[in-house]
């Protein structure tokens, strides 16, 4: 008797679970890079508590969001790097920068205190090149006099597995310096001439805490989450900066978005005195022919909410929201290039807002 | 015998019978499964892995090039720091593991051999990214502080070896790498071997204390030569489990495809390859060459265990010729 009315609650446990599940509002699946995880995954929290709406995102990787979004196996996919016109073009996508970042070098020099230490965007590429072995370099020396610099080896850690931060990086390094560009180039993973790899931010993080004279780079969050020693950098405009929110949104507030055709633009090296050089967007891409516009919609919906609600969790989690008038932008080509299966725009801000 | 109701026992039997074709098919199909799943991984490997291999050609295997934005791609140093890597860890286990298994069926006092068996089953348990995150925050700076100078001091001069010890001692590279994977498999052939031994019968044992022979003589003299074929399985076991062994290398290989002698400097193992760099391969020759590189893991490990087939067949057919 017992167990019969046991299982009686359980099918009707499963069945009110089914139900209310039914009646959630919709499943947003979205997967690709694993830089911007953390705040995607806190909106989605935020997002599903305030609407009841349910957005699923898995930090699979660039490359793997990439080919999801072409497999139409999710409803948008996430990548760090900017695809091309002919690559969107050819699989049917459009792409829109969803929040920035910034990549930073940390050392591991006794005596030197966090943004102590200067660096050139020449000097970082010669150290990662290999021609710049040890701390008491005379180009290192120079750019930092009053420091005491130890004659230590510097021991280079870069990023092993494929990433966005290194895909940003050497972005930044082949624009400063033509030797990098030839003998190292622009990619997610690349060979390095020097050092030792470590896996993930958190592995890079380790390596040069434990490497006596170390420079490696990290995501800001990392470096700050680990009470790191960051450097100062200088930027395209001469001035030596500190990384932090400012000479982020500085370097994206400089950028010229509004002559970047599908926003494919990177934000290493930009003008102005304040901006970081080393500073990323990410990007979410989309199919501009939307079979079922409605989940196309949600999708978007979400977004509209994470520009216009999601600021200040972005920033709580070391990241940078977009400007405002390059989410004007980003709206515009929404209404422009995202299309139902009959032509029609599927995205109306005026649906939304009531 | 059900007198009155014949129809019974027909019943019961064809019931059984019907069970027993059931449980018949479901064991084939399930050994069938077995092969068709290895073979569908080989298909797929080769498959995915064919635009890399048809475009490298046999330089895929001898080229030491790995490099995403030249979309060049050679396997040379993964494979040998695979099988560098693993060799390091046999040469660590083997001895080791052989040892502890003697110490528990031989040596030990009767009360102590419960808990230390159970102690190293536990090791045998634990997750290998542990062993990857003890080997970074824990051991190698050890290893990089006292053993790898002491190393560098006593035989960096010699004239062969001399080179293998060369470089800035980091506490990361193959050798930290071969070490950990070393301490990692030391349970699977501990407790393989110590099985073995156990089977040994205890009244050759007994003959051979009866005349005289120390517990190293029997050891070497009887349990040896009983159990050669199941000891040597266990160490390939050990073998295959390092070979394809993948977050405790990452954490500790250094991650770098560079070619050097020396020890002491990064390297890069197959699987470490592969975990670093399948999420974010873009391009199609990168992604194909790392399933390339996955067909090539899957021979090496088939190489591997059919090596071990071979050599317990003959260790087999020399036993016959004896008996």
């Amino acid at each position: 008797m017992l167990r019969k009315s046991l299982i009686f609650l359980a099918i009707a446990a499963v069945a009110s679970l089914a139900m209310s599940l039914a009646q959630a509002a919709s499943t947003i699946n979205g997967a690709g890079a694993t830089f911007p995880y953390p705040i995607y995954a806190k909106w989605a929290a935020v997002y599903m508590k305030e609407t009841g709406n349910r957005i699923n995102y898995q930090s699979i990787g660039s490359g793997g969001g990439i080919k999801q979004i072409k497999a139409k196996t999710v409803h948008f996919g996430a990548s760090d790097k900017p695809l091309d016109a002919k690559e969107l073009g050819e699989s049917g996508l459009m792409q829109f920068p969803m929040v920035m970042g910034g990549v930073v070098p940390v050392i591991n020099l006794k005596g030197i205190k966090p943004g102590e230490l200067r660096l050139s965007g020449t000097a970082l590429a010669d150290i990662y090149l290999g021609k710049i072995t040890t701390w008491n370099d005379p180009v290192i020396v120079k750019l930092n006099p009053g420091v005491n610099l130890p004659a230590d080896k510097i021991n280079v850690v870069s990023r092993a597995d494929g990433s966005g931060t290194t895909y940003i990086f050497t972005h930044y390094l082949s624009r400063v310096s033509a030797e990098f560009k030839g003998k190292i180039g622009n990619n997610t993973s690349v060979s390095w001439p020097a050092g030792v790899g470590g896996k993930g931010n958190e592995g890079v993080a380790s390596y040069v805490q434990r490497l006596k004279g170390a420079i490696g780079y990290v995501e800001y969050a990392y470096a700050l989450q680990n009470k790191m020693t960051y450097t100062q950098l200088q930027n395209r405009a001469g001035a030596f900066v500190k990384p932090d929110i400012a000479s982020f949104q500085a370097a994206a507030a400089n950028a010229d978005w509004a002559k970047s055709p599908d926003f494919n633009l990177m934000l290493t090296d930009q003008p102005g005195a304040k901006s970081w050089p080393i500073t990323g967007a990410t990007f979410i891409l989309m199919h501009t022919k939307q079979d079922k516009a409605e989940s196309a919609t949600d999708v978007l919906k979400f977004f509209d909410w994470a520009y216009r609600k999601g600021d200040k969790l972005a920033e709580e989690l070391h990241y940078i929201p977009m400007p405002e008038s390059v989410v004007k932008l980003v709206q515009n080509s929404w209404k422009k290039d995202i299309r139902d299966a009959g032509g029609k725009a599927v995205w109306n801000e005026a649906r939304v807002q009531k | 015998m059900a007198i009155g109701r014949p129809d019974i026992p027909d019943r019961a039997l064809r019931r059984q019978w019907l069970l027993d074709r059931i449980f018949q098919g479901a064991t084939q199909v399930s050994a069938g499964l077995v092969l068709v799943i290895l073979l569908g991984i080989i298909v797929s490997l080769f498959i995915g892995g064919w635009q890399a291999l048809n475009l490298f050609g046999v330089g895929f295997l001898t080229s030491d090039e790995w490099n995403p934005v030249t979309d060049q791609f050679g396997a040379l140093v993964p494979i040998y720091g695979t099988l560098v890597s693993s060799l390091i860890a046999l040469l660590i286990a083997v001895p080791i593991g052989f040892g502890i298994a003697l110490f528990l069926t031989e040596v030990a006092p009767h009360w102590m051999r419960r808990p230390i068996g159970t102690a190293i089953e536990l090791l045998a348990a634990i997750p290998s990214i542990i062993y990857g995150m003890w080997g970074l925050f824990v051991f190698a700076p050890l290893l990089s502080r006292y053993v790898q100078p002491w190393l560098q001091d006593t035989f960096g001069n010699t004239a062969i070896i001399g080179a293998l010890f060369q470089g800035a001692p980091l506490g990361i590279g193959m050798l930290p790498a071969g070490i950990i994977l070393g301490i990692m498999i030391i349970p699977f052939i501990t407790a393989i071997m110590r099985d073995v031994f156990m089977t040994t019968p205890k009244f050759l044992k007994e003959s051979a204390y009866g005349v005289g022979a120390t517990h190293w003589e029997m050891v070497w003299n009887v349990v040896l030569p009983y159990t050669r074929i199941g000891a040597v399985g266990g160490i390939f076991l050990g073998l295959g489990r390092a070979l394809g062994e993948t977050m405790a290398v990452t954490f500790i290989i250094g991650n770098t495809h560079r070619l050097s002698v020396s020890l002491f400097e990064p390297g890069n193992s197959i699987a470490s390859t592969l975990a670093n760099e399948f999420t974010e391969a873009v391009g199609e020759i990168h992604t194909s060459s790392l399933i390339a590189l996955g067909l090539v893991l899957f021979m090496i490990t088939s190489v591997v265990l059919a090596l071990a087939k071979l050599l317990l067949m003959s260790l087999e057919r020399r036993d016959a010729v004896k008996h």
